[in-house]
């Protein structure tokens, strides 16, 4: 597949915010609402998804060994495995089950005219284009889940991989059917669409040679398969025609009965919200539930399984004699991803949706636009990469901004944001030459090879840029405003030109730091506080991270952070540090993140060791310390700087909560309205409620938004293929605040894309309590 | 178990709009003849002292279980938490008939209500020990979305209700 260019890309985001993002708005905002409430209510939540993880890892670690004990299990039961390696291999194999199964004739009109199959929901079954390959083998494939079988209708593909047809309106089925069934009485309400569609498969199913199901679980040393449904169609397709297959992948075997009871918990909760689906359906086929034969309607169903089962036949198995089933099991790349350190984790996933819902990209364009050949949302970066090749996935990968709404949605604790972060690495380096120019690359201020894209390259260097316009400043903010300068920003980085650039400040922080005495002077001012207020002596002392946003751009918001901190009576140093690489990490560039995590753990190990505390404003950097370094430093130093760095209003939160004086800072009335949108990051770390209970301290009434993300995500607005839906994002975010005169912000771009769409200050919430009040 | 369990189960039944009825075995025939819509079908139900209405019928054919307008079944085990019910795949049709009609009526014995899923999962390794190792949890109504609004009584009942037999 050829990727599309930056403007078809643009193109193709603006039509699906057009067209099918009001649909998923609507529902997969309504399932994250429930979700978060339901995962809300239950009181053992954190221990089941680390249960439910930690079946996985063992599950996948022991999966060769797995593959036999359900292979012996299925067989003893009388049924038969199939490992299929890949696609076609697995397709071959269905097709002539179903064909067999045809001539039997044992089902359906005798001596079948045309093979029969009907299908329940199965997203493996879309990974392996299941239905092509069976109609081109003269096979009738029905999907008799109502979603998929519009889309059937509609010949279009899934845009979620729980709610297949979220992108159609009831209102578009009902034209669809209308137009493709001619009733009588046109179709209008939900309630006539199902009715409709449940008699018609209804005879679909009865008619049918052999039922195709897909599994989300299978339980090894039974053979049993776990089917989680809520219309019921499952257990119709597998307990109707006398063959069932099921097609799954390799990744769902877990080991034993009692390891499911943490997935049939969990997996409604994560994935719509609800306490526990209709239905659970956990057969051992061949059951032994009769066959229904609808070609001998006036026989007793349980004529034939009875009379057969008084005989004993062991060699049969358990079920009723007229069954057969087959479990497929499907490779198709999911080995290599076993072997694959940084993919394996996506074998994990239970396939709930969760991270689609829970991400406000994936709200405003669905699965067609955040998505690939087959899977979308966020896991499906890992999926894709696994199962289509890397190409799949980077045709929508960008559209992972990092935000980590995701992983506490994730009921198996996948870090799906990483999972981006290396196929975007990946991606990057496929792109790059066969043999390229050292002394070029030698000549790039990061750390990865040629061949990037220009753009990826420019925002994950994005210190040194804005050093050399800050040191250029005003002259390089005029330059940069000028018309033909954004024309050619766009051209070659792909920097939308309708998007406000930031303005570069002459003064870095800390220039102004050092300018006003620096250390020294800062002791005198802390030493000055704590003399008229003794109850605040609280004896730390902060290192304060300049990053580079607030040392080049938005300075303000680091010299209110200075003073407060010195109003609190804590003196305050802001040396010039290296980069987190949180602008890296965000383009893909790991080998450049991991050179700065070095630099920065070793510019500050001194102050770790003089105990020193290390406080940070821009909450994605903070989120680089405490979440990716995990991976880029060794345990013990990545330890040690999460445990010793703060984000600057829990670190203020701190000083109050041990004696410092609220009234130091810059007080409301009690009853003053903030609107508060905290950050995508900082939410995931658990720091927003000590900002909101700084503010509340400080005689402020405020007002959290619940808007998913601002939208920005960094350098992800600034890009011309996804500048509009950056602001579809940002419009929702800001409805919420509109209505408050003061509307404060933790990130960076939080507040810019605010201030663009409201057209005011929106400053960082540290500004509204430092002495002399904001942007002073 | 509990007359807390019972009412637990009884509380998330009428969450899901499932209706319950406690009854003692000798009334449970009428008040099942008085649940059931006709054309009804059903299989025995292993209860001491427990008849089905005599207007039901066991061993259906294909074609009286697509007409049938109730499906009797008696269940394994039920757990009060989520308010499901556990339906066994059984040589006399339990989960078809449990499956087909639109209207669902299980009946439970209260000794085998258990308070909750991970009881519930005891329940099912004793029988997947016994040899009854294929069970549908079922909880509450089939439902869809998938028409753009919430359906109930999709491919499953759209009406369900419980028959609780009193411990004796």
């Amino acid at each position: 597949m050829a990727q599309r260019t930056r403007s078809e890309r643009a193109d193709r985001i603006r039509h699906l915010l057009e067209t099918e993002g009001p649909a998923i708005h609507a529902h997969a905002s309504a399932s994250n609402a429930r979700r978060k409430e339901t995962y809300g209510g239950t009181d053992d939540l954190e221990e089941l998804r680390t249960e439910a993880r930690s079946i996985k890892e063992a599950a996948i670690d022991r999966l060769p060994e797995l593959i036999e004990t359900v292979r012996e299990a299925v067989e003893e039961n009388g049924g038969t495995v199939y490992v299929a390696d890949d696609a076609a291999d697995a397709n071959a194999y269905v097709a002539d089950v179903v064909n067999r199964e045809a001539a039997d004739g044992t089902d359906g009109d005798a001596a079948a005219v045309t093979p029969s199959v009907v299908k329940s929901k199965s997203m493996t079954t879309e990974e392996i284009d299941l239905n092509d390959a069976l109609e081109a083998d003269g096979i009738d494939v029905t999907e008799t889940d109502l979603g998929e079988w519009a889309l059937q209708i509609a010949d279009e593909t899934p845009s979620h991989i729980v709610g297949p047809a979220m992108h159609i309106s009831r209102e578009e089925i009902a034209d669809l059917f209308n137009e493709r069934f001619a009733p009588d009485d046109p179709f209008e309400t939900a309630t006539e669409l199902t009715r409709f569609a449940r008699d018609r498969l209804g005879e679909s199913i009865e008619r049918a040679d052999v039922g195709v199901t897909g599994a989300n679980f299978v339980v090894a040393n039974s053979g049993t398969i776990a089917l989680v449904t809520n219309e019921g169609n499952a257990r119709k397709c597998a307990v109707t025609p006398d063959t069932h297959v099921a097609v799954a992948g390799v990744e769902k075997l877990i080991p034993t009965l009692s390891d499911l009871e943490p997935f049939v918990d969990i997996i409604a909760k994560s994935a719509t919200g609800q306490p526990i689906s209709q239905y659970v359906t956990m057969l051992s086929p061949p059951t032994d539930s009769p066959t229904l034969d609808f070609d001998a309607p006036d026989e007793p169903i349980t004529g034939d399984g009875e009379g057969a089962a008084d005989e004993p036949d062991a060699a049969a198995g358990t079920g009723d004699p007229d069954r057969d089933f087959h479990l497929v099991l499907l490779d198709n790349g999911r080995t290599d991803m076993r072997e694959d350190d940084q993919l394996r984790e996506t074998l994990y996933c239970i396939r709930c949706g969760a991270c689609s819902n829970s991400c406000a990209n994936f709200q405003s364009v669905g699965g067609h636009g955040f998505g690939g050949e087959t899977y979308s949302g966020g896991i499906a970066t890992g999926w894709e990469a696994g199962v289509h090749g890397q190409e799949s996935a980077a045709e929508f990968n960008d559209l992972c901004t990092g935000c980590t709404n995701c992983v506490d949605a994730c009921p198996v604790k996948i870090d799906i944001p990483w999972i981006n972060t290396v196929v975007r690495d990946r991606i990057n380096r496929s792109d790059e030459p066969e043999t390229y120019d050292f002394l070029v690359d030698g000549l790039t201020p990061d750390a990865e090879s040629g061949g990037l894209d220009p753009g990826k390259r420019f925002f994950g260097n994005i210190g040194t840029v804005a050093k050399a316009a800050s040191a250029t400043a005003p002259v390089s903010n005029w330059l940069a405003d000028a018309d033909p300068v954004r024309a050619a920003l766009e051209r070659t980085l792909g920097i939308d030109r309708r998007r406000d650039l930031p303005t570069f400040q002459r003064e870095s922080l800390v220039d102004w730091f050092e300018e006003r005495g620096g250390t020294e002077a800062s002791s005198r001012r802390a030493a000055r506080a704590n003399s008229r207020d003794s109850s605040a002596d609280v004896d730390r002392e902060v290192v304060l991270y300049s990053d580079v946003y607030t040392n080049y751009v938005d300075v303000d918001r680091g010299k209110a952070a200075v003073r407060a901190l010195e109003a609190l009576g804590v003196p305050v140093r802001v040396p010039d540090l290296p980069e987190s690489g949180r602008a890296a990490l965000s383009q893909g560039l790991i080998a450049t993140a991991d050179r700065q995590a070095s630099r920065l753990y070793a510019a500050l190990a001194e102050d770790l060791d003089a105990g020193r505390d290390v406080v940070v404003i821009e909450p994605s950097d903070l989120a680089a310390m405490h979440r990716e370094y995990e991976r880029l430093l060794p345990e013990e130093s990545y330890e040690r700087l999460r445990d010793g760095s703060y984000e600057i209003c829990e670190y203020v939160y701190g000083l109050l909560e041990n004696g410092a004086e609220p009234m130091a800072l810059s007080t409301g009335t009690g009853s003053e309205p903030v609107a508060y949108h905290s950050h995508c990051q900082q939410r995931t770390l658990d720091l927003e409620a000590p900002t909101v209970a700084v503010l509340e301290r400080c005689g402020y009434a405020p007002e959290t938004s619940s808007a998913e993300c601002c939208g920005m995500a960094g350098s992800f607005g600034y890009k011309r293929e996804y500048y509009e839906l950056s602001l579809d994002v940002g419009e929702r975010l800001a409805g919420q605040v509109a209505d408050t005169e003061t509307v404060v912000a933790s990130g960076t771009s939080c507040g810019d894309q605010l201030e663009t769409l409201l057209e005011r200050d929106v400053p960082h919430p540290i500004e509204l309590l430092a002495p002399g009040g904001s942007r002073t | 178990m509990t007359v807390d369990t019972v009412g637990r189960f009884e509380r998330v039944l009428e969450g899901l709009e499932v209706g319950l009825e406690r009854v003692t075995a000798a009334d449970a025939s009428e008040r099942i003849e008085t649940i059931a819509a006709e054309p009804v079908i059903g299989v025995h139900l292993p209860f001491d002292g427990v008849a089905l209405p005599a207007s039901v019928t066991t061993d259906p054919t294909a074609t009286e279980l697509t007409a049938a307008r109730t499906g009797i079944t008696p269940v394994g085990f039920a757990i009060a938490e989520y308010g499901t019910v556990a339906v066994e795949s059984t040589a006399d049709g339990a989960e078809p008939i449990s499956l087909y009609p639109e209207r669902h009526v299980a009946v439970v014995a209260e000794s085998d209500i258990v308070p909750d899923l991970s009881a519930g999962f005891d329940r099912l390794a004793d029988g997947f020990d016994a040899g009854r190792d294929s069970v549908v949890f079922a909880t509450g109504r089939s439902a869809t979305a998938d028409m753009g609004d919430l359906v109930h009584g999709v491919h499953g009942p759209g009406d369900v209700h419980v028959i609780v037999l009193e411990d004796r």
